[in-house]
């Protein structure tokens, strides 16, 4: 069984040295996520000094359910984050927070149900000697604590999630703006690529591209990548076909502006809330797929702690006997609560951006 | 209109072209043949037999003769059989093909009465406290994941309550009927959140035109507005999103059909994943391809037939 480490043990050296140790690794692991946190800042900071985003802000804040569920979404992303910031331990290797915070918890053998004051050992359960109730959720078919996989799962749901975003969103609001905008041979291009793609059904394609590349991670946010942008596309091909036909793109091009500003001046932050609840809603469709992919068998590789995979687990377990509820049970909650709370913020979002319509 | 067809089904070439393109770079390029090999055989299987594979499967051939024998497959739907059974494609989808449509098209059109009788009755009872609940039950049932709807339906109503067989199919009869109504259910449960939402979307967008007004006007009553005026005219968006539903049936078909056994073509798939069966895979994706595109081309003859606008542009 392991204990907490004692500090002196976790932080050897002088003060400042650790500083500089944790924040330049913080730096090299996570340098990725930095960038990609910074880019959504200036984005959403740049695209809130518009009088249509802080409307929108106005009338956000006086949406209850859509503050909660805001509230909800931090929860999750502050669990993954847990996950994936590491603090150093003994021996120079580091850790997550979350797996340090959580080393108290043994594992078992194999399956222990929940508030089990028993340990499994290789013949049969014996009374734990500590009387501690150490798996609050039980534990599942290796004797990993189910609850630890549970907040895990958090960090592999963020990951596929934040990395499809990141491959779809610039390639569908990028083309969806040029097609819109150029028209003639440049809408025909990306129209017949789009058609091409959204003529294969999503999830024959999803299976086709994962079947190639098999499971990991960055597999399935190529996959769904690649078939997630033609929706945001299509949306925004429309958006700035209309609005270009307005005046002020009219007035722009009168005034000799480049392409590029138009563009990235005048268009952009006039379909940026478009992208920003199509990014909402079509986060919790990528969790929701994850598990159906999972199942499929092409989803996450064996091993990783994702919600798809718990429940895709389940299936075996809730036939045996006694049935073994508490893994589908825990991922099944967890990921309904995040694809729940996605649901209604980008609802709360869109009711805020066009309240007339809702 | 004969014009206009012919011209939608030739605009249909350039995309089929594409697919088959798509599927070529997808399964014979970024799939190198070493990979596709290793997949196949099993990550410990000797070089010889890899080798073997190769040889076998003409990946050994440059590229441009590969990509011919791919498109000339394609086109003429003279598949490469089965590398785990053997079978020909053509026979594997024949004995699928009813299973398959057994559940899917009674599950496709349950699916929509209910969607539509839910969103037509949200509509008339708009803004009130059952709307507002209803919503709000469609966006939990749309949060739920798919394959937990499938789970619970077959461990408590199958095997905990055994109201229902666990998995299984058979031709005719009540058996059938047995076999099929817990996996049609579910079927109809899985996306009737996701519809119900959509199609009262469309609905009220409907109901705000002034032609209601007018209509409500003239002092009909209101199922009449509902029933006749709003209904029609709302028909061709419900077109686009009926046909946008399909690819979620046959997701909903690959899942249902492999948790349930039955032995349709969502069935031959998984399994032709679950055993690296690559032949099996490109082959249904693309027939998949196929029935999809033709169904969209449906829909647009179907368009323009309602709306003759279309047929002009």
């Amino acid at each position: 069984m392991m204990h907490l480490l004692p500090i002196a043990e976790v932080a050897p050296g002088s003060l400042s040295t650790k500083a500089v140790a944790f924040l330049s690794h913080w730096l090299t692991q996570d340098l990725i996520l930095l960038v990609a946190l910074g880019g959504i800042a200036t984005m959403l900071i740049r695209a809130a000094r518009s009088e249509r985003w802080q409307r929108a802000a106005t009338r956000f804040r006086r949406d209850r359910t859509g503050i909660v569920a805001l509230c909800v979404v931090c929860l999750y992303i502050f669990i993954g984050a847990l996950d994936t910031f590491r603090v150093p331990v003994g021996g120079g290797s580091t850790r997550s927070i979350l797996d340090f915070a959580t080393s108290g918890i043994p594992d078992e053998r194999s399956y222990s149900a929940p508030f089990s004051n028993q340990v499994v050992t290789d013949t049969k359960p014996k009374p734990d000697p500590l009387n501690s109730h150490h798996h609050i959720l039980g534990t599942e078919a290796l004797g990993k604590d189910v609850f630890v996989q549970t907040l895990k799962g958090c960090r592999t749901a963020l990951i596929i999630g934040g990395f499809t975003s990141a491959i779809y969103i610039p390639l569908g609001a990028l083309f969806g703006i040029l097609a819109g905008y150029f028209r003639r041979w440049v809408d025909d291009i990306i129209q017949y690529v789009y058609s091409t793609l959204a003529s294969i059904p999503e999830i024959l394609l999803l299976i086709s591209i994962l079947f190639v590349l098999g499971p990991g991670l960055g597999s399935i946010s190529i996959a769904l990548g690649v078939t997630g942008w033609v929706g945001l596309c299509r949306l925004i091909r429309g958006e700035t076909m209309r609005q270009s036909e307005r005046q002020y793109v009219a007035a722009a091009r009168a005034l000799g502006q480049s392409h590029w500003n138009i563009i990235t001046r005048h268009l952009l932050p006039n379909v940026m809330h478009l992208v920003l609840i199509n990014f909402v809603l079509g986060f919790s469709g990528i969790v929701l797929t994850e598990a159906v992919l999972s199942y499929l068998g092409v989803g996450c590789p064996v091993g990783t702690a994702s919600w798809g995979m718990m429940i895709d687990s389940g299936r075996g377990e809730l036939s045996r006997d006694p049935v073994v509820w508490w893994n589908l049970t825990a991922a099944a909650v967890a990921l309904f609560g995040l694809v729940l709370a996605l649901n209604i913020l980008g609802d709360a979002l869109r009711r805020a951006f066009d309240p007339k319509r809702s | 209109m004969f014009s206009y067809i012919v011209r939608r089904l030739l605009y249909a070439v350039p995309i089929l072209l594409g697919v088959i393109l798509l599927t070529f770079l997808l399964f014979r390029v970024v799939n190198t043949p070493e990979q596709a090999a290793i997949h196949a055989k099993g990550p410990k299987s000797s070089v010889a037999v890899r080798q073997e594979w190769i040889k076998e499967h003409g990946r050994d051939r440059p590229l441009y003769v590969q990509f011919a024998t791919h498109v000339k497959r394609m086109v003429t739907f003279d598949f490469e059989p089965s590398d785990q059974t053997k079978r020909s494609m053509g026979e594997t989808f024949r004995e699928g093909v009813g299973p398959s449509l057994c559940v899917t098209l009674p599950g496709f059109i349950a699916g929509l009465i209910a969607a539509l009788s839910l969103s037509l009755y949200q509509v008339f009872a708009r803004n009130s406290a059952t709307d507002r609940n209803l919503t709000i039950l469609c966006v939990i049932m749309m949060s739920v994941p798919t394959v937990l709807y499938i789970i619970f339906g077959q461990a408590v109503l199958a095997l905990g309550l055994g109201w229902f067989p666990v998995s299984g199919f058979q031709w005719g009869g009540f058996g059938m009927l047995r076999f099929l109504i817990l996996p049609v259910s579910i079927m109809v449960i899985i996306n009737l959140g996701y519809d119900g939402r959509m199609f009262r979307a469309v609905f009220l967008e409907e109901i705000a035109q002034d032609y209601v007004r007018t209509a409500h006007a003239k002092g009909l009553p209101v199922s009449t507005v509902l029933g006749r005026h709003v209904l029609k005219n709302g028909l061709i968006a419900l077109i686009t999103l009926t046909v946008g539903q399909l690819p979620k049936l046959i997701m909903g078909t690959l899942l249902i059909e492999s948790f349930f056994g039955i032995p349709g073509i969502g069935n031959v798939m998984v399994q032709a994943i679950q055993t690296a069966d690559e032949p099996v895979v490109l082959a249904t994706a693309y027939l998949g391809a196929l029935l999809y595109l033709a169904a969209l081309i449906l829909t647009d003859i179907l368009y323009a037939t309602a709306d003759p606008r279309i047929r002009l542009s």
